[in-house]
């Protein structure tokens, strides 16, 4: 007998058609006169958008999931990757979406759709160098444009808001718009741009209200939802119809299932958090934990990657970012307000010290009422990963129950679906829990 | 040929031997009788290189087996079951209730349920070495676990080796059949040696194995390469308790833990003095099965 009810999303299917008619959008754009971007699923994706309402995006980090989560395809990707010279240890999105280049293979069919630039920025090493190759890789006549992020950490992690930092990064936003009217020939429209801008705050806001639902108990969304779902800030938090479906479908279907007590995990024990991308292959451990009550609430990979908070260090707790009272209405005001958005992203704190992670990792454990955190060591992310086994040792030294295991989120070669499994049993054994076949 | 590295002008036809085989075995408690027990019940360990029985009555051990497992689970299980049995007397159906416990649990067919080899450990561990034990260094046949515990028996902590699995019994076992050194020997031969030299740069089974090969032609004695290998085993070991420290006291079972090269070398890194027990060591997992499976049948949760 289940402990909670349960029932799918109303607005599953609708996810998954927004999903794929993004990724077609972006194969025909140019049957349509409009412009191709390739860029990372951290870019300031509002800017190019204001070169006109047909410029169409394809982000690698969620195309790069896409592929690995077939895997034949991923490992066909993977191998062109490694015969054309690139090393083996680099990240795993990065090699499957050159290895789609390189095989001229688009993951949902077709030929590999040409961008005509490409539009990112530097988050990790790997982000440095991603679209430099891959431009590289398309002939060598794809412009590049990359902004650099780097400005150090946000409030709390920083005594204040400095003024030079936000400056730093609305600076080159505003010289890359100059950039692309130049490489396009196209003229900017900052209607366009302000209106990008705003469905970008919109949604990044909104999946913060979503994740924020999930403290209820029994959690209405589980990780593995949860990450069809998180992924439409990745592919373009900008655009209109993802802001509008979180606003308008999932954030209302979501409060609804918590108000009626709808579960995501109907027998669910004990509740989890993870970190990091998950080996994509092998979404079905996350059914697997299930088998045991146990239901994986999100992380501060799902919450923050493309929420946005705010982060009290005091009070050890987060809250949704407030949305800017007023909405810009100059170019300079715009590309100020998305640096000063964007800059206290919680997943960008933790590459100026591990410890800021760790504590937001805790605040998480204690707010979304977690019982023990797992945690993928992936091989395939070193700038996610940066740190990770200090966040274990914070972790404990703060008492939470906390597993590792290794993995890859996109190189199914370096992930043993079995040997992780049977840690989790012995891992879930030991916190007092049984198998729900056992029972 | 099995194993061993015919060094250049060795003339010499090498036996066929199979170095890495350690001697299987069984023994009964003399001092029991499986008549006058009111709980009679089994653990069994199928681990990915050996598997044991263990019969206990009314709480101690009764009886127990240690062999090779071989590629399939189940058949492996009844085997040990089979020649911890042997010459006791002691019927099977007599057996109240039965646990199976490491890599093959699942598919140890006379199980009444399966119980992790972690928790088992623990609870073997508490048992064949005293309820002082708080740290367990578990070295099996393809990982490496390190767990805490309480005085009762029970976990509280534990890390595995990460997805390689160096540093663990198998790897020992080829190069035992590499290097055409009977393991049992491993142990004593590593320390015949002059002066103690740097450990082989990577635990790793293959690239070992070729670090080995290239030493060996350079002109290092097997000895010598032997200590090699069991001290970068050691320091893979200790890596791995590093992670969640040691809490004394301190004890260690599994197979490796009859491996003296290695044992002693992490110890000297460890600068502590382990725990010493009569038992063997590789019984602690089915040990720690067959004493859950007493608990249950004494709580009256067992199938009778």
């Amino acid at each position: 007998m289940a402990k909670y009810p349960t029932e799918p999303l109303k607005c599953w299917n609708k996810a998954k058609e927004l999903r794929m008619e993004w990724y077609r959008e972006f194969e025909q754009a140019h049957e349509k006169g409009g412009l191709r971007v390739m860029g990372s699923a951290w870019a300031f994706d509002c800017i190019p958008l204001g070169l006109g309402r047909d410029v169409h995006w394809v982000t690698g980090e969620p195309y790069g999931a896409s592929c690995a989560f077939n895997k034949p395809l991923s490992a066909k990707f993977l191998a062109a990757t490694e015969n054309y010279g690139f090393a083996r240890d680099l990240c795993s999105y990065m090699r499957n979406y050159w290895g789609s280049i390189l095989c001229d293979e688009y993951a949902f069919g077709g030929k590999f759709p040409k961008a005509d630039f490409a539009y990112t920025q530097h988050i990790c090493c790997s982000h440095a160098k991603w679209y430099q190759n891959a431009c590289e890789l398309e002939g060598g006549d794809v412009p590049l444009c990359v902004i650099d992020v780097g400005a150090g950490p946000y409030t709390p992690f920083a005594p204040k808001v400095y003024e030079h930092r936000i400056k730093y990064v609305a600076d080159q936003l505003m010289d890359s718009i100059d950039w692309m009217e130049e490489v396009t020939g196209r003229e900017y429209n900052d209607e366009l741009f302000f209106e990008a801008a705003w469905n970008d705050i919109r949604s990044t806001h909104t999946w913060a209200k979503i994740c924020m639902l999930n403290r209820a108990v029994p959690a209405p969304l589980d990780e593995k939802s949860i990450y069809s779902l998180y992924v439409f800030g990745t592919l373009q938090k900008s655009n209109a119809k993802f802001a509008d479906f979180y606003e308008n479908d999932l954030l209302p279907e979501v409060r609804d299932r918590v108000d009626r007590g709808i579960a995501a995990v109907p027998n669910e024990q004990a509740r989890v958090m993870t970190d990091t991308q998950p080996p994509w292959g092998f979404l079905s451990i996350y059914r697997y934990l299930e088998s045991w009550g146990v239901v994986s609430v999100g992380s501060l990979y799902t919450f923050g990657l493309e929420g946005m908070w705010l982060f009290d260090k005091e009070k050890k707790d987060f809250v949704p970012r407030p949305m800017p009272e007023n909405r810009p209405e100059t170019r300079e005001e715009c590309c100020r307000m998305l640096a000063d958005w964007h800059l206290c992203k919680p997943e960008y704190q933790h590459y100026y010290s591990p410890e800021y992670k760790t504590q937001m990792m805790d605040a998480i454990a204690k707010n979304w009422k977690l019982n023990a955190i797992i945690l993928h060591y992936n091989r395939g992310c070193e700038g996610l990963s940066v740190g990770i086994a200090e966040n274990r040792l914070g972790l404990l030294k703060r008492g939470h129950k906390v597993l590792t295991y290794e993995g890859n989120m996109g190189d199914e070669r370096e992930f043993d679906k079995e040997a992780t499994q049977k840690r989790f049993d012995i891992f879930l054994e030991s916190m007092g829990l049984t198998k729900q076949e056992e029972r | 040929m099995a194993g061993g590295i015919k060094m250049p002008g060795e003339e010499k036809k090498q036996q066929k031997q199979e170095f890495w085989r350690w001697t299987e075995s069984n023994w009964k408690n003399p001092d029991l009788d499986w008549n006058d027990a009111k709980i009679v019940t089994a653990g069994i360990d199928v681990g990915s290189v050996s598997s044991q029985a263990v019969i206990v009555t009314d709480g101690r051990i009764f009886a127990y087996s240690n062999m090779r497992t071989g590629s399939d689970s189940p058949e492996s299980a009844r085997n040990a079951l089979n020649y911890a049995l042997k010459g006791t007397g002691l019927p099977e159906d007599r057996i109240d209730y039965c646990i199976g416990t490491g890599y093959g649990r699942v598919n140890v067919p006379m199980a009444d349920r399966s119980i992790t080899e972690i928790a088992c450990h623990a609870r073997g561990a508490h048992f064949l070495y005293g309820p002082e034990v708080r740290t367990v260094l578990d070295v099996g046949g393809q990982d490496c676990k390190a767990i805490h515990c309480d005085g009762k028996g029970k976990v509280t902590d534990f890390l595995m080796n990460d997805k390689c699995a160096a540093g663990t019994g198998r790897g020992m076992e080829v190069f035992a059949d590499l290097l055409s050194v009977p393991i049992i020997e491993v142990g004593d031969r590593s320390f015949d040696i002059e002066k103690e030299p740097e450990p082989v740069s990577s635990t790793c089974v293959v690239y070992a194995k070729t670090e080995a090969t290239g030493l060996l032609r350079s002109g290092w004695k097997v000895n010598e390469v032997l200590a090699a290998y069991c001290s970068a085993m050691a320091e893979r070991i200790y890596s791995l308790i590093e992670r969640i420290g040691v809490e004394e006291r301190f004890a260690i079972t599994g197979g490796m833990a009859k491996n003296k090269g290695v044992i002693d070398r992490l110890m000297k890194i460890m600068n502590i003095e382990p725990m010493k027990t009569e038992w063997d060591t590789q019984i602690a997992g089915a040990a720690g099965a067959a004493l859950f499976a007493n608990t249950l049948v004494a709580k009256g949760k067992g199938r009778k």
